[in-house]
């Protein structure tokens, strides 16, 4: 009975040895990130927008989107609701929406997009690895082996990623990848930054762009709200937001905090390598204790046995 | 089938041999009960039950086929805002904790040496494995692109999301569910060897149940704290998330043992022998004295992370008292109800207390799933298409479950090894 336990305990071990080398890299992979130095970004100046919408046309026309429902310069779309009054969102055609807000300094229009998290949750949370922060700052999607589980939908604090429910055979991911792929990559500037008449967007690295917001806000005084949102909320994020007032009356969620949503997950992630190595070993143990009379028995019988002859 | 066993017909059956020293049944014999075809097919028309499942797969089964057809969007509401819905909610997030009963069995009966509870044990095997096989089937229709299942083990791996390991554990403890159900199978196929191969490792099967069962229970909790401001505080805590699943998980699967066995002892009462017959009241309450201490757990962990958290102000508000709702009825009254169901030895008290733990279970997950989930935005009702899925696919669980618990060696003791309970 003893060897037999003994075997038992190897094989239990074994199994439990296997599960912690396929799980060991997860520990490896929620260190903390503080992004790459030189990535670029967008500052959004609320204050300079007028809604003309040349922005969503122009993303539009660069994606390869299908034709917009109303066009581009049909301004009804502001009095667009949701089924509960909420406003127009991202969608599978259309990776940005401006939305207007009546604010007591008048309507002010809010450009919106993804906004390329320093430590995105999306990327994070999926499980085939379909989602790359590139050094240039843009949180890029690789359609090729996304499986359909929407949870970097679930987990986007900001409600950008959109899905392509309507296909039967490939229904993908939809968001904003800074166009990455035709300008980004080559050191231009997102199609959207450029077609702006009003210059709401400037592009340039991050950390230059943080300097620039809060010199706006330090040199005209009265202007915006003493706020750059997106240097700090859920981590950084690329684009970043300049306003006349409050955020959170023009669409911005002002609870998410500044810690990167990963964080919130860690306190699970800690304890994945505890219950690999402690259970197996900890469980035979109490094999071991709840059998012990019954192991003590036989080995009685079997020293009786062995008696007998 | 009672008719027939009345009779007097050499049904059911239970042992490789037929009774009246006919010979060994053969397989199709087996598959029909040990009835002739058209006996067979007169049980199966005259069983109301039968129509029900039977229109649910008129109706359904084409919208199933539908939704591969055209695309999620045909079936659900399409929605950005929710991406996961009643597939999910209901498919994966309770039907998982309901089948907990696997590996609770398992680590009762071999790692405990509770032997007094083996006659049930393989009730809540076959509980467990039939649940995690039906949440993939659910988590199959709702995936975007379910042929692309297998890319998070072997084309792409994101081995620090919380749903690779939920992914990793679920395909990994299938397999060890088939693996502890291969006894059962061999027994009923008339075939030694696999039974004594499993038989030599069932403690190493029964510890990895027991890590992976932990692990991916409370992963399916940790899928939520990606989601801190979506997710109403009450139901939400990035530290205690992962217990609460973990913890309701172990009620929710010895209350839903309990709800198949009285099911069984309602419905397939032909089919059990005096073994479970007699041991299943006193059993239930051995089960409830589990799911009785789990929900103490349970209930402690739940104020402590509304304390932790400092939430109480959200208590006196709507949501509150829903939330309150929710443990009262889930989790309070039954628990009082097991507390005197074991005191008075009342196994009928158990059983109601069971029907109401696993309704709280499922009230839990659908809430933090769908219901507390956006409770800052509008609120998602779902689709009459994706609920008519739903039915269809769980009709299908129902048909499964069934038809092994008919065949199978799970509710009877396969004959051959006289009086002794295999395994």
């Amino acid at each position: 009975m003893n060897k037999l336990n003994r075997r038992k305990f190897l094989k239990g071990g074994l199994l439990g040895g296997a599960a912690a080398l396929t799980m060991s890299r997860k520990a490896a992979a929620s260190e903390s990130f503080e992004g790459y130095p030189d990535s670029m970004g967008v500052l959004v100046d609320l204050t300079r927008c007028i809604g003309c919408r040349t922005c969503e046309a122009a993303c539009n026309h660069e994606q390869n989107l299908p034709a917009p429902d109303k066009p581009f310069n049909d301004y009804s779309v502001f009095d667009e609701r949701g089924p509960e009054g909420q406003k127009r969102r991202t969608t599978e055609k259309a990776y940005t929406v401006v939305n207007r807000y009546d604010t007591e300094k008048g309507p002010v229009f809010r450009k919106f997009q993804c906004n390329h998290c320093q430590e995105p949750t999306c990327l994070t949370a999926c499980f085939v690895n379909a989602y790359t922060k590139t050094p240039e700052g843009a949180v890029i999607y690789n359609p090729k082996v996304c499986v359909g589980c929407r949870t970097c939908m679930v987990a986007c604090p900001f409600y950008v990623p959109a899905y392509s429910y309507s296909s039967a055979t490939n229904p993908v991911v939809k968001k904003c990848i800074m166009c990455y792929d035709t300008r980004l990559k080559f050191g231009r500037p997102p199609a959207c930054v450029e077609a702006c008449p009003q210059e709401v967007m400037t592009f340039g690295k991050r950390k230059d762009l943080i300097k620039l917001g809060h010199e706006r806000i330090r040199n005209n005084p009265g202007k915006y709200i003493d706020h750059l949102y997106g240097e700090t909320e859920v981590g950084g994020t690329s684009w970043m937001y300049l306003s006349g007032v409050d955020f959170n009356q023009v669409g911005f969620d002002t609870t998410l905090g500044n810690q990167p949503i990963l964080a919130n997950v860690k306190e699970f992630l800690a304890m994945v390598p505890m219950v690999l190595t402690i259970w197996p070993a900890l469980f035979t143990g109490f094999h071991l204790l709840a059998t012990r009379k019954e192991a003590a028995k036989e080995e009685q019988n079997k020293n009786e046995k062995g008696v007998k002859p | 089938m009672k008719r027939f066993v009345g009779q007097g017909v050499a049904i059911p059956v239970d042992s490789l041999i037929k009774p009246n020293g006919g010979g060994s049944w053969s397989i199709k014999e087996k598959l029909l009960l040990g009835l002739t075809p058209e006996q067979y097919m007169k049980t199966l028309v005259r069983n109301p039950f039968n129509w029900l499942l039977a229109a649910i797969y008129v109706v359904g089964v084409p919208v199933v086929v539908l939704r591969f057809v055209k695309g999620l969007g045909y079936v659900t509401h399409a929605s950005y805002d929710y991406p996961w819905g009643l597939f999910l909610a209901w498919g994966l997030f309770t039907m998982v904790p309901l089948s907990a009963s696997g590996f609770m069995m398992g680590t009762t009966v071999e790692l405990f040496g509770r032997k007094d509870f083996k006659p049930i044990e393989r009730l809540g095997l076959l509980n467990g494995l039939l649940g995690y096989f039906f949440a993939v089937m659910f988590l199959q229709v709702d995936l975007g692109q379910p042929w692309r299942l297998i890319y998070p083990m072997f084309v792409s791996l994101g081995p620090a999301a919380v749903l690779f390991l939920v992914a990793w554990h679920v395909a990994t403890y299938l397999s060890v569910q088939v693996a502890e159900l291969v006894p059962a199978a061999s027994e009923w196929l008339g075939m030694k060897q696999p039974k004594k191969v499993i038989k030599s490792v069932s403690l190493g099967l029964t510890i990895a149940g027991i890590i992976l069962s932990t692990l991916h229970q409370g992963a399916l909790g940790a899928l939520f704290t990606y989601a801190p401001g979506k997710v109403h505080p009450l139901w939400y805590s990035p530290e205690f998330q992962w217990i609460h699943f973990l913890t309701s998980a172990v009620f929710g699967g010895l209350c839903m043992l309990i709800v198949v066995s009285t099911l069984a002892k309602w419905f397939m009462r032909w089919r059990m022998d005096d073994t479970f017959k007699n041991s299943l009241d006193p059993l239930t309450l051995g089960l409830a004295k589990g799911a009785s201490l789990a929900m103490f757990t349970y209930l402690i962990i739940k104020i402590l992370a509304v304390a932790h958290g400092n939430k109480w102000g959200y208590l006196f508000t709507g949501w509150g008292e829903y939330y309150l709702f929710e443990l009262t009825v889930g989790v309070v009254v039954p628990l009082i109800l097991f507390t005197s169901a074991i005191r008075n030895q009342r196994p009928g008290l158990a059983r109601v207390a069971a029907f109401m733990g696993v309704f709280g279970i499922a009230l839990n997950r659908i809430n933090t799933a769908l219901i507390a989930f956006n409770w800052k935005l509008y609120k998602e009702v779902p689709a009459w298409r994706e609920v008519l899925i739903v039915l269809t696919v769980y009709a299908t669980y129902i048909v499964v479950y069934r038809a092994i618990l008919a065949r199978l060696p799970i509710l009877y003791t396969w004959k051959g090894q006289a009086g002794k309970y295999p395994g």
